[in-house]
């Protein structure tokens, strides 16, 4: 479970997150939903430890994050999704994929993993070998997933995972998510301009607006709620 | 004809010089940024120790190994005390850092040994057109060379400094504990520069003899590209061969000058360099 309680975060004099407060059950999915610059991002970049909170406290399964180094994060569970695809160019599919799992110690378990995001992904292993930069759109967020994949983490987060996708590939990116959660129980933080189709999958939305919650509820019951869909989610 | 020769095999043996050194220039640039423009002093306090060691001992191969270690563990105390705590501030606090270290680093030598310069052995017989010495030079930059080929490319060590040069956020967010792969880097680096200085260094080594290497290297470097550690290898065999018919056939005092020709050429028509990528990515 992700417990973020009361979370102040500063860029310089900017107030990017000005009292945030929201829980990631264990299995679930949780959107967090939002204009640009309404504080999506930097919650994200809270929680991995890329900037740090002035004020607040954010726990993860017991353990305190805002004191984890950045490269710890994900040794204890949590995998990022980073925006813009995240993936690294000028490596090829496969360096991505091993880099995922890296720090692990377990091999025989990361050849395993690789082979799941390999049979989960078929494209990716059409093209193992080949640049990351090479990849469509499409592709690079399945492999910056399927990278995520590798270090078999209990809670996933991404970063705008639909931003440049074609409508029918973001559909089927959240149905994918949804599937994986089904299958695995992983845990899912899903940052998203799109309310409309992270909603469709959420089991939770949380609604920013200039680094406040402004709304906090059941995915249905937001989607339902036409003042709000007005005011923030622009659909 | 065999004129043409003797220079070629002339320029390949101090092209291995300049590209040993611009090998290390690159690594540094590759993984934090920073043009290291101490790595010339760098080399020469590891030659110099080099030079105590064969003079104590009468080994110049114990000499050789001191000098690789000794490289080993000054990049790495560099980086450490020095580079960290500049790391994310603008770029010219970190030039003037390395620019200040090298004069620390000439002046400390200056006092311990003096500014009169020291004879200093080669490795082999250093007579003939291509020498044992020559040869030497040759195999042990294109090993070194190799070696780092093989780290990056099929270690998982080399995959981490690769993502760590190539996006170090997404590199850390995956787990890669970045702080300690540029550490390693610059280690590496400075190893790269220690071979060259002892290459370079007979047969006579003062606090500022290394001076000149910097300045060749670097050239080697941009010729390169400075993100490509094969192209600093060619670039440094390329401006070796170059010099070699400047000074043959042009004379000697024309060899700076014509290293400066090939400089603002490459800036001018490769601004990235020969074999260095093109200015965009695509993201």
């Amino acid at each position: 479970m992700l417990e973020i309680t009361d979370v102040v975060t500063n860029y310089g004099a900017i107030r990017a997150l000005d009292g945030v407060s929201l829980t990631v059950e264990d299995g679930s999915i949780t959107a967090v939903l939002g204009a640009n610059g309404a504080g999506k991002t930097t919650l994200l970049r809270t929680v991995n430890g890329l900037v740090r909170p002035t004020v607040g406290r954010i726990r993860f399964g017991g353990r305190d994050l805002t004191t984890l180094p950045v490269e710890g994060v994900v040794r204890v569970g949590l995998a990022h999704v980073p925006e813009g695809r995240g993936v690294i160019a000028e490596l090829t599919v496969e360096e991505n994929l091993r880099l995922g799992g890296l720090w692990r110690s377990d091999r025989a378990d990361r050849t395993a993993a690789g082979r799941e995001v390999f049979e989960m992904f078929p494209a990716l292993a059409e093209r193992r070998r080949r640049l990351a930069s090479t990849l469509s759109g499409g592709e690079r967020q399945m492999l910056a997933i399927g990278r995520a994949l590798m270090s078999r983490p209990t809670m996933l987060l991404l970063d705008e995972p639909s931003l440049g996708l074609a409508p029918r590939i973001t559909a089927r990116l959240m149905a994918l998510l949804r599937d994986l959660r089904d299958r695995t129980g992983v845990s899912v933080l899903l940052v998203e301009q799109n309310a409309r189709s992270a909603l469709s999958i959420a089991d939770r939305g949380v609604v920013l607006a200039l680094g406040r919650v402004v709304a906090q509820d059941d995915a249905a019951t937001l989607a339902s709620d036409e003042s709000l869909r007005h005011a923030y989610l622009g659909f | 004809m065999s004129r043409f020769w003797d220079l070629t095999l002339g320029g390949i043996s101090s092209g291995a010089t300049f590209a040993a050194i611009a090998l290390s220039l690159v690594l540094i640039w590759r993984a934090t940024r920073v043009v290291n423009f101490a790595q010339g002093g760098m080399a020469m306090v590891t030659t110099f120790i080099a030079y105590e060691v064969i003079s104590r001992t009468g080994s110049y191969w114990l000499g050789f190994g001191v000098a690789l270690v000794s490289g080993l563990v000054l990049g790495a105390v560099v980086e450490r005390t020095l580079i960290r705590p500049v790391e994310r501030k603008p770029p010219l606090n970190a030039v003037i850092v390395t620019l200040g270290l090298l004069v620390l680093l000439e002046a400390l030598a200056g006092m311990a040994w003096g500014v009169t310069p020291r004879s200093f052995p080669y490795a082999f017989d250093f007579r003939g057109t291509f020498s044992p010495s020559d040869a030497f030079a040759v195999l042990s930059v294109a090993g070194a060379a190799l070696l780092l080929l093989l780290l990056f490319q099929a270690t998982a060590t080399g995959l981490r400094m690769r993502a760590a040069a190539f996006e170090p956020e997404v590199a850390r967010l995956l787990g890669v504990r970045v702080g300690q792969v540029l550490t390693l880097g610059w280690a590496l680096a400075a190893v790269a520069g220690s071979l060259a200085g002892m290459l370079a260094g007979p047969p006579f080594i003062s606090p500022t003899s290394l001076d000149a290497l910097l300045v060749f290297g670097f050239t080697a470097a941009v010729i390169g590209g400075l993100d490509s550690p094969a192209g600093a290898v060619l670039g440094g065999l390329v401006l070796g061969l170059v010099l070699s018919y400047v000074s043959g056939y042009a004379g000697a005092d024309m060899v700076t000058f014509g290293a400066l020709v090939i400089l603002v050429v490459v800036l001018m028509v490769r601004p990235n360099g020969v074999f260095g990528r093109t200015g965009s990515r695509r993201v």
